[in-house]
C-alpha cells in the first residue's frame, strides 16, 4: 500500500517535471554539449551538415582572426573603464541616498527607471545626443562647445569618443541595477555600529571606511562579479549606439563576434562561432576565479 | 566665559559643516537624476518636434513652442510599428504565460511531492542556471533552423520558456505554505492538481506576480534571439523593429519620428514600471540580474 503509493507519486511528480524537462533540455542541456562538438568540427558546412575533421582550427582561426582582436580589446576595455567607475559612482549615489530622509522614494524610483527601458530604443536617443551630423552637432558637442572645447564626432568618429559614448551609456544602463542592491545593503548595516561610532566622536570618514565598507563588502563584490560578466557580454547597447556592422565600426565586442559569425553578413559559421563563445567563457570563468582568489586572500590578511 | 565662547563657535561650524555635506548630497543626487531623466525628456520633446523645425536647428533647443503629433502618425503609418508592437504583445504575453505553467508545475513538483532523485535532480536544474545564454543560443539558432521554425512564433518563444531561476524562486515560496495544509486537503480528498490552484497559487500570488512582470519586462526588450531568428519584419519585434527603423526607415535624417516610435515603444513598460515599481525592484533586488 504504502510503497504503491510512493510510486504513484513518483510517477506523477515525473509529469508535472517534464515540460520543464523536456525544455531544459532541448534549450539547455543538448547545446551545451552541442557547442563543444560544433567548436571541435573543422570545415563543418552547415548545409551538408558535414565536416572533414575534428580539431584545434577553430580556435586557432578565432584567436589569428583580427575581428575577433578587435572585438577582445573593445570588450576588455570596456570591461576595465566601466565596472570600477559604475559601481564606484553606485556607491557614491548610495551613500548619499541613505543619507536623506525627504525625497528619498521619489529618487529612488527615478533612479531605477532605466531598468525597464528597452535598450535598443533609448541607445538611439544616446545616439542622436551625441552623434555630429551636417545640420547639427548634436546636444554634447553644443556643451562642449560652451565650455570652449571643439566638436568631436561620438558615432563616428575617433576611436576614443566612441569607446567613451559606449561607456557612458554602459553605465547609464547597469547604475538602476547596482543602486538597488546597494541601498538596500546599507540600509540592512545595524544602526548601532553608527551610534557607537557617533559615541565615540568618529568623523564621518573613518566611519564610513570602518564600518560600513566591511559591512556591505559582501554586496559590493557580488556586485564587481555581476559586473564583470554582464560588461564581458556587452553586445546590444553597442549595436543600440553603432547600428547593427560593428566590425566596420571597429567597435564589436565578443559576444557580437559570435553573433556576426553565425548569422549576418559574415554568417553562417557555426563552428567559429562557438570557439569564440567558449574562449569568452574561459575568460569569464578565469577572471571570476581570480576574483575570488583574491577575495580569499583578503579575508585572510584582514 | 571663553571656554563657552569656544564651545558655541564648535557647535555652529559643526552644524554649518553638516549643512554643506547635506547640500553637497542634495546637489550630487539631484545631477544623477538629471542624467537619468534627461534622454527621456530629449526623446519626448524631440518626438513633438516638427521635421523641419528640428533640421533647421543647428543648435538644439532646449523646449518647443509648437510641438505636433505629426511624427506619431509617420511612426505608425510610414514603418510597420504597428505590427511591431503586435507581434512583441503576442511574443510577451505567449512567453509569459507558457513559463508559468512550465514552473508552478515544476515548482509543485519540488516543493510538495516526494520521488526518488529529488535532490538530485534538483541539485542539476540549480546547476544549469551558471550555464550562460551565449553558449547555448549557437545551437539553438541551428536546431531551430532546422526545423524550419525561423520566423515563426513558436521559434521565437519556445527557448525561453523554461526558467531555473523562477522554479527556484516559486519553490522556496511554496516551501513556506504548511504541510498541514496539505494533509488536511488530503484528509478531505482533494487532488493534488486541485490542492495546487485552490491553495498553494492563491497564496503564492505574490511571487508569480513578481515573476510575470520581471518576465514581461525581460520579453519586451529581448533582442538577441528575435534578431538571429527572424529576418522576415512580418516577425519582427520593437527591438528589432526600431533597428530596422533606424538604418532603413524613414529615410535616416527623420530623427523625430524615430524619437516618436522610440517613445511608443517605451511608454508600456514605463507604465508598468509606474503602477508596479516597489514590486518590480524588490523582484529585482531578489534575483535579477542586469549590471
Amino acid at each position: 500500500m504504502m510503497k504503491k503509493k510512493l510510486q504513484s507519486g513518483g510517477l506523477k511528480a515525473w509529469l508535472y517535471l517534464l515540460p520543464a524537462i523536456l525544455f531544459l533540455g532541448v534549450f539547455l542541456v543538448y547545446p551545451l554539449i552541442d557547442v563543444f562538438i560544433y567548436s571541435f568540427e573543422e570545415g563543418y558546412n552547415s548545409a551538408s551538415q558535414t565536416y572533414f575533421g575534428v580539431g584545434l582550427y577553430n580556435y586557432s582561426y578565432v584567436l589569428h582572426d583580427p575581428y575577433f582582436l578587435q572585438a577582445v580589446k573593445n570588450t576588455f576595455i570596456l570591461v576595465i573603464i566601466t565596472v570600477p567607475l559604475s559601481t564606484g559612482i553606485a556607491l557614491l549615489i548610495s551613500v548619499g541616498l541613505n543619507s536623506i530622509k525627504p525625497l528619498r522614494n521619489l529618487f529612488q524610483t527615478v533612479y531605477f527607471l532605466p531598468y525597464v527601458t528597452n535598450t535598443l530604443a533609448v541607445g538611439l536617443v544616446f545616439m542622436i545626443l551625441f552623434k555630429k551630423t551636417a545640420y547639427s552637432d548634436g546636444l554634447i558637442n553644443l556643451l562642449i562647445n560652451w565650455f570652449g572645447g571643439k566638436s568631436v564626432d561620438f558615432i563616428d568618429g575617433p576611436y576614443w569618443a566612441k569607446m567613451f559614448v559606449l561607456c557612458f551609456y554602459t553605465i547609464w544602463v547597469v547604475m538602476p541595477f547596482k543602486i538597488l542592491i546597494l541601498t538596500s545593503a546599507l540600509s540592512s548595516v545595524d544602526q548601532m555600529y553608527y551610534n557607537a561610532a557617533k559615541v565615540d566622536g568618529t568623523s564621518r570618514f573613518r566611519t564610513f571606511v570602518r564600518i560600513t565598507l566591511p559591512m556591505i563588502s559582501p554586496m559590493i563584490f557580488y556586485l564587481v562579479i555581476t559586473g564583470f560578466i554582464g560588461a564581458f557580454k556587452a553586445y546590444s547597447d553597442v549595436v543600440a549606439l553603432f547600428g547593427t556592422n560593428l566590425n566596420a565600426a571597429e567597435m564589436n565586442t565578443i559576444v557580437g563576434y559570435v553573433y556576426d559569425m553565425l548569422y549576418g553578413d559574415s554568417g553562417g559559421y557555426p563552428s567559429y562561432a562557438s570557439a569564440a563563445a567558449i574562449l569568452l567563457f574561459a575568460i569569464v570563468l578565469t577572471i571570476t576565479c581570480i576574483n575570488l582568489l583574491v577575495r580569499g586572500k583578503r579575508r585572510i590578511t584582514l | 566665559m571663553e571656554n563657552e565662547m569656544d564651545y558655541g563657535r564648535l557647535e555652529r561650524s559643526a552644524r554649518i559643516r553638516k549643512k554643506a555635506v547635506n547640500a553637497l548630497t542634495y546637489v550630487l543626487l539631484v545631477f544623477w537624476a538629471v542624467i537619468v531623466l534627461f534622454p527621456f525628456y530629449w526623446m519626448i520633446l524631440t518626438s513633438v518636434k516638427s521635421y523641419g523645425a528640428y533640421n533647421s536647428e543647428y543648435v538644439p533647443k532646449f523646449f518647443t513652442l509648437s510641438p505636433t503629433m505629426q511624427n506619431y502618425v509617420d511612426a505608425f503609418t510610414a514603418v510597420p510599428l504597428g505590427r511591431y508592437l503586435v507581434n512583441t504583445t503576442i511574443f510577451t504575453v505567449l512567453t509569459t504565460a507558457l513559463m508559468l505553467g512550465v514552473i508552478i508545475f515544476a515548482a509543485f513538483a519540488f516543493a510538495r511531492l516526494e520521488f526518488r532523485g529529488k535532490n538530485i535532480l534538483f541539485v542539476l536544474f540549480l546547476s544549469l542556471m551558471m550555464i550562460p545564454n551565449e553558449l547555448v543560443i549557437i545551437t539553438n539558432f541551428v536546431t531551430v533552423t532546422n526545423l524550419n521554425m525561423r520566423n515563426s512564433f513558436p521559434g521565437l518563444i519556445l527557448p525561453s520558456v523554461a526558467s531555473v531561476f523562477y522554479i527556484y524562486l516559486l519553490k522556496e515560496n511554496f516551501e513556506q505554505i504548511p504541510d498541514s495544509l496539505y494533509y488536511a486537503a488530503k484528509v478531505d480528498g482533494t487532488s493534488d492538481l486541485k490542492y495546487l490552484f485552490k491553495v498553494m497559487i492563491p497564496i503564492s500570488k505574490p511571487t508569480l506576480i513578481t515573476v510575470t512582470i520581471l518576465k514581461v519586462i525581460e520579453c519586451w526588450n529581448s533582442y538577441v534571439w528575435p534578431r538571429l531568428i527572424t529576418d522576415d519584419e512580418n516577425y519582427f519585434l520593437v527591438s528589432n523593429g526600431i533597428q530596422e527603423i533606424r538604418e532603413n526607415g524613414f529615410g535616416r535624417e527623420n530623427i523625430p519620428a524615430m524619437m516618436a516610435a522610440v517613445v511608443v515603444i517605451s511608454v508600456p513598460l514605463v507604465i508598468l514600471f509606474l503602477i508596479f515599481h516597489k514590486k518590480i525592484m524588490e523582484g529585482v533586488s531578489k534575483g535579477g540580474t542586469k549590471g
